[in-house]
């Protein structure tokens, strides 16, 4: 009877390790009395659990968080027109840009840390790195909040397509990998900087977003998407002046995507094979579809979820299984999850804290394990940077990994050893009196017949250190 | 079971030559192995695009004063005039303290020097040099890690950088040690504490990679909690501490005339991208230029007598353009000068075919030409100096196949 229950401990423990970022006090109790079929369940319909007052309250101070990219964008522009003089206007311009980066980089620790809707987060830090934007690059500043709220975080458990396009035509992503300047060369709208194809974004589109790097397109794919997605870009208030022009067109959509038929490839495409006949933005939205619903993209997606979810190298029969669901569900991202999490392979008791925590994730576990208050997230923001990990911070494409093999190293480990002690001893932040025992409890206790013994034969004030410092925390 | 401080004790006293030992085999490289003639390689990277033509001056084109009426250096003889090296270059004179090396014959330029293909950006600039190649759509290995996993079949060895970050050059699967900048920049951690380490330390005996990585990391910090302590003391000893780039080119030196198998450095300086104010020898490049000269003479006298067998490669992005603009700097540009220093270069020669300067000859009107891949001097220095297999040349630059032989040892 005490095997039996020791094994649904260390089952919910896992769940709450994999679906979550960590346990929190209580966490670990509320799980086993709902049972962890109804947590699951729960956490897969984000909608269906109420979202704490302290969250909500924390995100409503954040007013540029509700902001579209126009008004954004707009802003920025007005701070322009504030002055003749450059130093006192991009002095405005710049708090404007840290005030929108901060805001964003906050946001996204305050849910990460406290949200009920912890498997939502989750699914957005996996998101938000396979649909990598580097927030630092040019008007990137102003639009990666904007990204993650828009098209990321709504629908992180939806639907793959709906997910694809709206990455597709938010501007972060536009500008990020430059097809807001991708034109078709002789095009009327051929001026300045617009003045021929632009790849960027096509070959990611499919070599890190869809098919994959072995998905089986060719160079000629790519040429031919890039032409497809020509015109796809960024609303530009001014880019007709001339006297007796027509009045610019209003912007495909609210965000401030914006499809300029002047700049697009009308001829008929061949793409993967298929010819694609030369219609304007509709030839855009059937690539998406055909890449969308395409086998390699179901398989590239399931390993990369079953690797964040389940194992560093997992299994193959595992990815098979989520691809068919893919297949079979249209992309429907809860059902895939649902397979997931029931299948032997994550349930396996030897997958159990068999993942090494992104820096991320230890920084936020351990918040949540401590339910320490954070006052300012500079400083862990801070410590993320120190350790190569950013918010918002990744420069290329492809998105932070989170195997042990990319995080792992000598420097790293005593770095966190030392954050751990510094969060131990409070130097971050008030955390509630938390005793020992309370932690491991919190944690499941959860820890090598070793690590117990050195907790219980040092002095009072290094246990709880050692516990955020263990191997065993290492891990989730 | 080994008590892991008794261990550590152990590991410092019989490596007490050794400063740096991290990575999987450090330290038992060093104890099993003893080789100590071995060819050494420091790169210096001068991130943001240092000026080449007014480091290694072409004085003998009318069009480079044309171009340049308020920052460009005089001819050799002229007051405050570039320091002659042949009839056609000379020497920004805040390097003067690179003259003796100079005249010795271990000092060399090679001008006009880049990538193939041209990019005007910082980033994928650096990436390229980096990587040693043109393809960086992903996160790559540097080159310098790749040549060390060359250089460690059949015998381990070692590369260290100086910086707070890993830089990409040296990144990849071979593991690399990383100090901090600066004279005493080490931040006291917690871990240093031995009331703390002691507890951590019997957390981490294990055998699996997670206490591994623990492990190797203690063994390291403390060997360079020694190693800051040996330096605070030799600068007590009167001499007068060394200043800026000096401090961090001693550090190297040290480190490698200590460490045998320590056989690749790496250091990087930023302030080169001079857009506005960049002044003749005086100003902001000039400062960053003396502080470097100082700082390579600094480092060859550390050297030693293992100077003989270490090479220096001074690299930058890309150089600028030849007019400067409108607010006395220059913007980013294309061809640009490389540094060699060594005991056995073939030096007092500025090598590379000299595109010429008139409007024609430059690239797009703006930009000094490339005239030399920087690959090739940098597969003379992999091949003639390190002496790596030149079948092995495409494992550590991808792509790169010898375009024309230059031969600088």
């Amino acid at each position: 009877m005490a095997n039996n229950s020791n094994a649904s401990a260390s089952k919910v423990l896992h769940v709450l390790n994999r679906l979550s970022f960590g346990p929190r006090p209580g966490d670990l109790e509320n799980a086993k009395s709902m049972g962890i079929e109804a947590y699951i369940k729960s956490q897969i319909s984000p909608n269906s659990i109420p979202e704490s007052q302290s969250v909500q309250q924390q995100l409503s101070s954040l007013e540029t968080l509700r902001l579209s990219p126009r008004e954004l964008k707009a802003e920025f522009d007005r701070l322009r027109q504030t002055s003749q003089d450059p130093k006192v206007f991009s002095k405005a311009q710049n708090q404007w840009r840290k005030l929108v980066m901060d805001e964003a980089i906050q946001a996204r620790f305050v849910r990460a840390m406290d949200s009920n809707r912890q498997l939502q987060e989750v699914m957005v830090d996996f998101w938000f790195n396979h649909f990598n934007v580097w927030m630092l690059k040019g008007l990137a500043t102003l639009w990666t909040g904007s990204y993650e709220e828009q098209a990321i975080r709504p629908n992180a458990l939806g639907k793959f397509r709906q997910l694809l396009g709206s990455v597709a035509k938010h501007p972060a992503m536009l500008f990020y990998l430059d097809n807001w300047l991708n034109t078709a060369p002789n095009s009327p709208g051929v001026r300045g900087q617009f003045n021929g194809l632009n790849e960027n974004y096509a070959r990611e589109l499919m070599e890190l977003h869809t098919l994959g790097v072995d998905g089986g397109y060719t160079q000629k794919d790519v040429v031919a998407l890039a032409q497809i997605l020509t015109g796809w870009g960024l609303e530009r208030p001014k880019r007709r002046m001339a006297a007796n022009a027509p009045p610019p067109p209003p912007p495909t959509d609210n965000n401030g995507f914006f499809f300029d038929p002047d700049r697009h490839d009308f001829s008929d495409k061949v793409f993967l094979g298929k010819t694609i006949k030369g219609s304007g933005i509709a030839e855009g939205e059937e690539v998406l579809d055909l890449l969308a619903r395409h086998p390699s993209t179901a398989r590239h997606i399931s390993y990369k979820l079953a690797q964040y979810f389940v194992s560093d190298r997992p299994p193959a029969p595992l990815v098979a299984k989520l691809a068919k669901t893919f297949q079979e569900k249209d992309g429907d991202i809860k059902a895939i999850l649902n397979t997931l999490f029931s299948s032997e392979e994550f349930l396996s008791p030897k997958n159990y804290n068999a993942k090494f925590k992104t820096p991320y994730q230890y920084v936020i576990s351990m918040v949540r394990a401590t339910d320490t208050e954070i006052p300012n997230f500079h400083q862990f923001n801070g410590f993320l940077t120190q350790m190569g990990m950013p918010v918002y911070g990744h420069r290329e494409p492809d998105g932070y990994k989170n195997t042990e093999d990319a995080w792992l190293n000598p420097d790293a480990l005593l770095r966190r050893i030392e954050f751990a002690t510094r969060l131990g001893n409070r130097q971050f932040g008030k955390s509630k009196p938390l005793d020992v025992g309370q932690l491991s409890n919190t944690l499941g206790n959860n820890f090598s017949n070793r690590t117990r013994e050195v907790v219980a034969s040092s002095p009072p004030k290094m246990q709880l250190v050692l516990m955020l410092g263990s191997p065993e925390f290492m891990k989730r | 079971m080994i008590n892991r401080r008794k261990f550590l004790q152990q590991i410092s006293l019989t490596s007490g030559a050794a400063i740096v030992a991290i990575g999987s085999h450090g330290w038992i490289a060093k104890s099993v192995n003893g080789q100590t003639n071995r060819q050494r390689t420091i790169v210096i990277f001068l991130r943001g695009g240092a000026d080449g033509l007014n480091i290694v001056v072409p004085y003998g084109e009318s069009a480079y004063y044309d171009y340049r009426p308020q920052i460009a250096i005089a001819p050799p003889g002229d007051s405050q005039g570039a320091l002659e090296l042949d009839d056609r270059f000379g020497l920004n004179p805040a390097l003067a303290a690179l003259m003796p090396l100079w005249q010795q014959g271990s000092l060399a330029f090679v001008h006009a020097c880049g990538y193939p293909e041209a990019t005007q950006s910082h980033f994928d600039a650096q990436k390229y040099m980096e990587v040693g190649s043109t393809n960086i759509r992903r996160s790559l290995d540097g080159w310098m890690n790749r040549l060390l996993s060359e250089l460690s079949t059949p015998a381990p060895t070692k590369a260290v950088g100086l910086g707070a970050t890993m830089p990409r050059i040296l990144s990849g699967r071979m593991p690399v040690a990383l100090l901090p900048l600066g004279r005493n920049p080490q931040r006291p951690s917690p871990i240093d504490r031995p009331q703390i380490s002691s507890l951590f330390d019997r957390l981490y005996t294990g055998n699996d990679s997670i206490s591994k990585a623990y492990q190797q990391g203690r063994v390291a910090r403390e060997q360079l909690l020694r190693d800051l302590e040996e330096e605070a003391m030799a600068a007590d000893n009167g001499a007068p501490p060394p200043k800026g780039f000096a401090v961090d080119a001693r550090k190297m030196a040290r480190i490698m005339v200590k460490d045998p198998s320590t056989q690749l450095g790496f250091l990087d300086l930023g302030g080169w991208d001079t857009h506005v104010n960049q002044g003749k020898h005086e100003g902001q490049l000039g400062r960053n230029l003396k502080s470097l000269g100082e700082g390579l003479a600094v480092l060859v006298q550390e050297l030693g007598d293992i100077y003989s067998q270490t090479a220096i490669v001074v690299m930058s992005e890309f150089g600028r353009t030849a007019r400067e603009n409108g607010n006395g700097g220059t913007d980013h540009g294309s061809g640009n000068v490389m540094w060699l220093l060594g005991g056995s270069l073939k030096g007092r020669k500025v090598y590379g075919e000299w595109p010429g300067l008139s409007e024609s000859q430059l690239l797009g009107g703006r930009y000094l030409k490339v005239t030399t891949d920087y690959r090739d001097v940098l597969a003379s220095v992999l091949t003639q100096h390190m002496e790596l297999n030149p079948e092995k040349l495409s494992a550590v630059l991808p792509g790169y196949s010898s375009s024309s032989k230059m031969v600088l040892f």
